[in-house]
């Protein structure tokens, strides 16, 4: 076998054993994909009334808000499924084994992107779950086919950089709590995002970060693929520029630390 | 006499920290079909020389050469050739037996069916048939230890490295482990095991280096190394303070201390001599509150070969 084909069947066992890792673990999972949905209920049922008035619109309330909502909370589903990706990544490399896939002849970079790829598979279930809460409560989307698979691409763009990402922060924790710890950050960012309220309501300066953080450009590409309206041609080179960026500076990081190890 | 080739190689191999000198120039050489053990205690740096020469660290200087390639710079050449077990068992935990398995076969690259087979005959040779279904979380030390040396036999190495195998079994897994390892070498393995058991380095090895603050003190042999060691002693303690000196005079003792009450004599601790020690206690009426036997181990090691006693670093 080449090269390649070796680091190509060495990532696919990789990527079985993480995906066997979550059927036998899958309290993990069912908090991931659990967390965003209890946001979304919580946000639509218990806020959802008062802000859905201040979005203005020609309804108002509670519906308008789902609608304006569930974009981001696609985006908060990623962001919880990329969280267990460094819990996961540092509770392996707490494990032997991972020193024992280091002493064979296998391409290293495989443990990595065994993870990447099981979280991507991660992240898409826990947005999937996500949008089938939301048509259920009420949630429309109106987009074609196209739309969709844009939609499916963005995603997958988006939640590979996130991924990456959090491989590097999983692989530069000292310990699986700060592995949990850290990534909580990135929570914190679709609320100073367009997430929850458009940025134009925010004071300036917020106004500013909002407009230019990653969450927010995700955001809008997304919520203008749902509702097959034009993307903003701003907002898809951020988005791009920010999902490769966020994925180089994680690969960097992560092939950094576990070479050195 | 035919010599071997050698199927390990170390050559003024260094490791720093910083200021911190791990290994201070080691010398190794181990030929084909052998099994060498590195005996030292916590902190020697044995683990340090493992994780070099299975390619798991770099050195800060020499050269290791192992399957006849350099660990530095033929890493992955070294990494077909070599099995390694390290102290803690590297097993995937979620994984059951029989996956874990499969996963090194599929990792080694090979073909489904030898991977069936192969995996089979390891649960079978290693007597973990029943408990191929359950994840090693539910396994016991022991079985966790041979679904460690299982699956790094999966690849069918030349060479394996063994750090510290028996630590923390009880004696029964370790005689398991002891015969396991025999069957090894017999079927032309190299053996690289590292321990601090004297016992099992004598029981195993054909060579064996004593490792102690990064530098080897002593190699040889285990007849030529017991050579080395000192013969053990008896230790007493007595009752009357003012006995201590005239019992210390009459049984020529090596140490004795007048406060603990406690006297030091060197015995090679067969029954005649304890024999002797008995009868001249009696003989000078000295009383005797304890009264222990005391064979040569790694202590005694250490004291002889390096003028120190054993630390816990």
């Amino acid at each position: 076998m080449s090269t390649l084909a070796h680091s190509l069947s060495d990532t696919s066992t990789m990527l079985r054993r993480q995906l066997k890792h979550m059927q036998r673990y899958p309290s993990l999972t069912v908090m991931l994909v659990g967390m965003p949905v209890v946001f979304l209920l919580l946000f639509v049922y218990v806020f959802g009334g008062t802000i859905g008035n201040g979005l203005g619109g020609p309804t108002g309330g509670r519906e308008a808000y789902l609608t304006y909502l569930t974009p981001g909370m696609m985006l908060m589903a990623i962001v919880a499924a990329v969280q267990g990706t460094a819990i996961s990544v540092a509770m392996d490399m707490t494990e032997g084994i991972v020193d024992r896939f280091r002493t064979m002849s296998i391409a290293r970079v495989s443990v990595l992107t065994g993870h990447v790829i099981a979280s991507m598979i991660q992240s898409f279930l826990c947005v999937a779950v996500l949008l089938a809460v939301a048509v259920a409560i009420g949630f429309r989307p109106e987009t074609d086919a196209l739309g969709w698979l844009g939609l499916v691409g963005v995603l997958a763009l988006i939640s590979f950089g996130l991924t990456w990402l959090t491989v590097g922060l999983g692989m530069s924790a000292k310990s699986v709590e700060e592995a949990s710890n850290t990534p909580m950050i990135l929570m914190l960012l679709p609320f100073l995002g367009s997430a929850f309220v458009p940025t134009e309501s925010m004071p300036t300066a917020i106004q500013y970060f909002a407009d230019y953080q990653p969450f927010t450009p995700f955001i809008e590409v997304v919520r203008a693929l749902l509702f097959d309206n034009p993307v903003d041609g701003k907002d898809l080179a951020l988005t791009v520029a920010w999902s490769l960026g966020l994925a180089l500076v994680g690969y960097l990081v992560s092939k950094k630390k576990f070479n050195k190890r | 006499m035919t010599v071997k080739p050698l199927a390990i190689e170390a050559r003024n191999l260094t490791k720093s920290y910083g200021e911190n000198h791990v290994l201070k120039g080691i010398d190794i050489e181990v030929p084909e079909g052998t099994i060498f053990s590195l005996l030292g205690p916590n902190g020697a740096g044995k683990t340090t020389t493992v994780n070099i020469l299975s390619t798991l660290i770099p050195a800060s200087g020499g050269e290791g050469i192992v399957g006849g390639r350099s660990v530095g710079r033929e890493a992955d050449a070294v990494r077909k050739s070599i099995g390694v077990t390290g102290q803690f068992a590297a097993v995937d935990g979620l994984l059951t037996g029989r996956e874990n398995l499969h996963l090194m076969g599929r990792l080694n690259h090979l073909p489904k069916q030898e991977i069936r087979r192969r995996t089979e005959d390891l649960l079978e040779r290693f007597d973990l048939v029943d408990a191929a279904k359950r994840p090693p979380a539910t396994y016991s030390g022991g079985m966790k230890r041979r679904l460690d040396i299982a699956m790094c036999l999966m690849g069918d190495p030349k060479i394996i490295f063994l750090d510290e195998p028996t630590t923390g079994l009880d004696p029964r897994s370790r005689r398991t482990m002891w015969a396991i390892i025999r069957d090894l070498v017999k079927a032309g393995t190299t053996i690289f095991l590292t321990t601090q058991y004297l016992e099992e380095a004598d029981e195993l090895a054909d060579k064996i280096a004593v490792l102690d603050g990064g530098k080897i003190v002593a190699e040889g042999t285990p007849e030529q190394l017991k050579r080395l060691i000192p013969g053990g002693h008896v230790g007493l303690r007595l009752r009357r303070a003012d006995q201590v000196e005239r019992t210390a005079q009459v049984l020529g003792a090596s140490s004795s201390d007048a406060e603990q009450l406690t006297v030091q004599v060197p015995s090679d601790a067969s029954v005649d001599s304890l024999r002797k020690i008995l009868d001249t206690l009696d003989r000078e009426g000295i009383d005797v509150e304890e009264f222990t036997v005391h064979t040569p181990d790694l202590d005694d090691v250490f004291l002889s070969l390096t003028g120190q006693a054993k630390t816990d670093a």
